[in-house]
Parts: C-alpha cells; sequence; structure tokens
C-alpha cells in the first residue's frame, strides 16, 4: 500500500442529494443479503388479504354503491384501503427496530457520519430505501390486485400506486424522527399495538369511516392513514373531487415535511451527545 | 495538521475537556494518554468534526469543523474507540460501502479494498461475515476502513483496548508501518507502553486537562528517576514500611498492593533495604515508565 500517493479525491457532496446517492451501494448491499425473506412475505401478504377479507368476507357484505363510497363491491372497496394500508405498514417495519439498531446496536449511522456524509445525507439515504421497499411492496400488491378487476381506469392504479410513496413519506419521517430519539426498544411495542393496528383497522380501509360515531369519526379523519385510504379510492373508483385530494395531499406533505426537519434534529442531538 | 487553543466541550453541566492547547505536526504520532473519563475521546470527537467544539479554537488541516466538517472528514481517518462495523455484511463489502460514502469510483474503491485487505492480513477473511472475526481481526479491519480516503490524519481512539497482547502487537506494527509512510497518527490510550511504543510526542491528560506535554523519553526524564525499585511486603504492610526506606530514594509512591522507590540505581537501593534488615516478600527493578509520569503527575495509577 502506498500511502505517500496522497489524493484528495475523496470529497465532500455538493448537496444532501448527491450525498445520499454515495449510499446507493450500502443499502443495495444489505438487501441482496435480505430481499428473499422480504419478496415472499410481500408477495404473499397482500394476497391473502385480498382473499380473506375481500373474496371471503366480501360475500356476506351486499354490494351497495351507496353504502359503499360509491364501490360496486366489499372487494373494490377495500382494495385501495389494503393497498394505503401496506404502505403505512411497510413503514412501520423499516422506520422503527432497523433505525434504532443503526444508532444503537450496530452504530452504523456513526460509522457513516466519520466519512464527508452528514445526518441529513443518512436520513435521506434511509428513506430512499424506505420508498424502495414501499415501492416494491405496493407495486407488487397494485398487480396482484389488478386481476381482480378492482380499478376503474389505467391511470387511476398508476397514480393510486404513486399516491403511496406520499402516504409513506407521511409516516416515514415523524416515526423515524421518534425512533432517532429512543434510548430503548420498549416502546416500539407500543407503537405497533397502540398506532399502527388502530390504525389499519379504524381508518377507513375496511368500513366507511361514517358508520364511526360522530367523535370517532372526527378523529379518524384526522389521521394520516384516513387522508391516504380516502385519496388512494377516490383514484382507483374514479372519483376524484379535487379539493378533497388536494386537501389530502397537503396534508400528508405537511406531516411528512414536519416530520423531516423533526428527524434531523433528534438524530443531529443523537448523534453529537 | 491539528491546533487547539483553549478548546473546551461541555455535556450540560459537566465539563469534559476544559481548555486545552494541542499543536499537531505532519507526520508525527501523537498520543492523549489518561485514564478513562479523562477528556480523550471527547477530544477526539471534536477533532474528527462530529461533535460540535463548546468553546475555543479548532482547526483541522487549516480548516474550522463548525463550517467545514464535511470537507475535513474527507481528508481524515477515523478509528472509532467502538468497533462500528457492519456484522451483517461481508469484510470486503464493509470496506467496498465504507469507501463509497467518500464520493470515490467503484472501480477505484474496489482496487483499495484489495490493497487495505492485504495490508492489514485480511485477505483470506475478505468474503466472510465480521461477525466470525476474532476482537483483533474486527480492529484491523476497522483500521482498513480508516484508510479507505487515503486519509493525512488517522485518528485513532484506544486502538488496542480490549485486545490480547498478541493481537496488540499486530495492530502496533501495523500503525507503526503507516507512521514510517509517513501518515499523522493522533491516538489516545490509557496504556503507557502503547503511548511509548507509538507516539513521538504526548500530553498526559487528567480531568479535562492537560497536566504534562513532550516526548516519552523527555516527559520521563523530566518527571521521573531513572530506575524504579519496587518493594512488596505483605498484605497492609507497605504503608508501614514506607517510612523506613523513605531515605533511600528521591520519592516513595505507596501503592495498596507494592513500594515504589524513585532512584538513579535500583539494585543499589534494594541492596540498601537489605542491609537495613527489611526482607520484602518480593522485588523488581526496572525502568521508570510514562505510568510513573502519571502517577507523580496526578498520585493515581492509568489503569484502576
Amino acid at each position: 500500500m502506498d500511502l505517500d500517493k496522497l489524493d484528495h479525491r475523496a470529497t465532500a457532496p455538493a448537496n444532501p442529494f448527491a450525498g445520499a446517492t454515495r449510499l446507493v451501494d450500502y443499502w443495495a448491499t444489505v438487501y441482496r443479503r435480505t430481499w428473499k425473506g422480504s419478496a415472499i412475505s410481500s408477495f404473499v401478504t397482500p394476497l391473502f388479504y385480498v382473499l380473506a377479507m375481500g373474496v371471503l368476507l366480501g360475500d356476506y357484505v351486499t354490494d351497495d354503491p351507496a353504502q359503499l363510497e360509491g364501490a360496486s363491491s366489499y372487494l373494490v372497496f377495500i382494495a385501495p384501503g389494503l393497498l394505503a394500508a401496506q404502505a403505512m405498514q411497510t413503514v412501520f417495519g423499516e422506520v422503527t427496530y432497523p433505525v434504532m439498531g443503526m444508532i444503537k446496536w450496530q452504530k452504523t449511522y456513526f460509522g457513516m457520519t466519520a466519512t464527508p456524509l452528514s445526518v441529513r445525507e443518512v436520513i435521506l439515504g434511509h428513506l430512499g430505501f424506505v420508498l424502495f421497499r414501499v415501492g416494491l411492496t405496493c407495486g407488487v400488491f397494485t398487480l396482484v390486485m389488478a386481476p381482480f378487476g378492482v380499478f376503474s381506469t389505467v391511470w387511476g392504479a398508476v397514480l393510486a400506486f404513486l399516491v403511496q410513496f406520499l402516504v409513506a413519506l407521511a409516516f416515514a419521517t415523524p416515526i423515524y424522527a421518534f425512533s432517532a430519539g429512543l434510548k430503548d426498544e420498549s416502546p416500539f411495542s407500543l407503537v405497533f399495538r397502540l398506532g399502527m393496528i388502530p390504525l389499519f383497522l379504524f381508518s377507513g380501509a375496511f368500513f366507511p369511516i361514517e358508520n364511526l360515531d360522530r367523535p370517532m369519526e372526527v378523529f379518524a379523519k384526522v389521521t394520516p392513514l384516513w387522508h391516504g385510504v380516502d385519496l388512494t379510492r377516490m383514484l382507483t373508483l374514479d372519483t376524484v373531487d379535487l379539493t378533497t385530494a388536494l386537501v389530502h395531499v397537503a396534508y400528508l406533505a405537511a406531516l411528512a415535511i414536519a416530520g423531516w426537519f423533526w428527524a434531523v434534529r433528534r438524530l443531529t442531538k443523537r448523534m453529537s451527545s | 495538521m491539528i491546533y487547539a487553543s483553549g478548546l473546551r466541550k461541555s455535556f450540560g453541566s459537566f465539563e469534559a475537556v476544559r481548555g486545552i492547547d494541542v499543536d499537531v505536526r505532519r507526520g508525527e504520532a501523537f498520543g492523549f494518554l489518561g485514564p478513562n473519563g479523562a477528556g480523550k475521546s471527547s477530544t477526539m470527537r471534536m477533532v474528527a468534526a462530529v461533535s460540535p467544539v463548546t468553546d475555543g479554537t479548532l482547526r483541522i488541516l487549516g480548516m474550522d469543523p463548525a463550517t467545514d466538517g464535511p470537507q475535513i472528514r474527507a481528508r481524515i481517518g477515523v478509528c472509532p474507540q467502538e468497533d462500528t462495523l457492519d456484522t451483517e455484511i461481508t469484510v470486503r463489502d464493509n470496506l467496498f460501502v465504507y469507501g463509497r460514502y467518500f464520493g470515490l469510483p467503484r472501480k477505484e474503491v474496489k482496487e483499495r479494498v484489495d490493497e487495505l485487505l492485504e495490508f492489514v492480513q485480511l485477505t483470506e477473511k475478505a468474503n466472510a461475515s465480521v461477525e466470525d472475526l476474532s476482537g483483533g481481526m474486527k480492529r484491523r479491519l476497522t483500521i482498513a476502513r480508516s484508510l479507505i480516503n487515503r486519509p493525512e490524519v488517522l485518528l485513532l481512539d484506544e486502538p488496542t483496548t480490549g485486545l490480547d497482547p498478541q493481537a496488540r502487537h499486530v495492530v502496533w506494527d501495523r500503525l507503526f508501518r503507516l507512521k514510517q509512510q509517513g501518515v499523522t497518527l493522533v491516538l489516545t490510550t490509557h496504556y503507557m507502553d502503547e503511548a511509548e511504543q507509538l507516539t513521538d510526542r504526548l500530553v498526559v491528560m487528567d480531568k479535562g486537562v492537560i497536566v504534562a506535554e513532550g516526548s516519552p523519553a523527555a516527559l520521563i526524564a523530566e518527571h521521573s528517576t531513572r530506575e524504579v525499585a519496587e518493594l512488596r511486603f505483605g498484605v497492609g504492610e507497605n504503608e508501614q514500611h514506607a517510612g523506613k526506606v523513605e531515605d533511600l530514594a528521591d520519592r516513595v509512591e505507596i501503592l495498596p498492593d507494592r513500594l515504589l522507590l524513585y532512584t538513579s540505581d535500583g539494585e543499589e537501593t534494594i541492596a540498601k533495604v537489605h542491609e537495613r534488615g527489611l526482607q520484602p516478600a518480593a522485588t523488581l527493578v526496572r525502568r521508570s515508565t510514562l505510568e510513573d509520569v502519571f502517577l507523580r503527575l496526578t498520585g493515581r495509577t492509568l489503569v484502576d
């Protein structure tokens, strides 16, 4: 090894996005090691849901569009809800324990920030990987559902798929921020049981939230998943109301942005303490 | 290369570093010697441009870590106290992905990875998982990783803590080679033998301040005698015998398990002890070390 050949080709990144691309090989290496396990579950799980809830349980539900927000069958009604829930669940899995692991157990982040990369780039890289996973699981879900005739139009299916990236970010940045400041992992089980599962069950994926008591309905409408579900459903049913859709987009984007600043602050503090 | 003046680091009301002045020159091996909690690691994390300076001036390669952190980190190598290797990927992949963080092209990184695996004698382990490496091998891999950007300064925080003696010597050998190649080494240690072996110049730190500075030999000459005669009496008897031998040495230190007599000729001192009819259970004559310097300056031992 010849260290006399000092060279300064190692550089600081020009901007956070350029810096985050330097992490692509890291995440690709990690994913090559773990894709098999996650691939099976991301193919099989949506299929099970569609069959059990949409087809079999759906048999007991009257196909009345007036009761189902305009959907022609229960399957058509819950398909977009399951898609948005899939995006949410993927995010919960990727930004809880893995974030803590990279701070506390493996200390991978400490290795990364000892290089020209900074906290912003580390978060962007991690979020980029989360979006990649969301793209895969939701892409698979969309394809699996297509033969069941749940999409009114092709562009609606494409947009419904794309909207999942926004749904994902609205969850990813705040939960990431929460995880980045945690000292130990015990709160995560509460996050899943009292956060993710109730959101999944009561945010309009399985039944129109008008069926809830009025206070509960208002509460459901504040949850980010409902905004995601309603937006996705408008697109798959081709019942887009532009104003409502824009409110959904704005709400989800605001959460994602606020979460981003919170995440940068929390991780910066954690990494320099 | 590294210049610090009045450098301070506080965590809340706790002051880890309380105003230190340091000037590290190109090509030298510089050490921070001190016990755990002396402020060495806090200093290193500031120098590594990952922990903000609380007060004072710090310049690394002429740059200010507060504004040029990424530029500084591009040109230094960091070998942290705790391994931050990714245990789930292979030895080779650990080096490869790390090289990419510096913005180096893939082909270039691959070449450097092969060179570095050779240098730290891990070529045969290239495709092993990090989990399967011994402690010494992990340390060498961390050192290899810190060299991937061909750094001008290599920071090593407690490079051999937790390693067995044989593994330590392998690490020392590699670091010595780097030093010969002109890499500026900055290391912290609480092992006086490590400081003596590796550093040209060092500062002794205690409770967040520098208590002495110089080459290992100069520090020993200034703060200790040439030789030390160690006397071990029975348990609890060391202190009561101290008074009887006080006049035979320049200075006597009473440790729980032995007496240290600082003198220019240890054998002669021990002969005189025997002449007085004293019969220690064991005696030993040795040269003064940095441990003695630290004991002299702080009244405490480095490793407790």
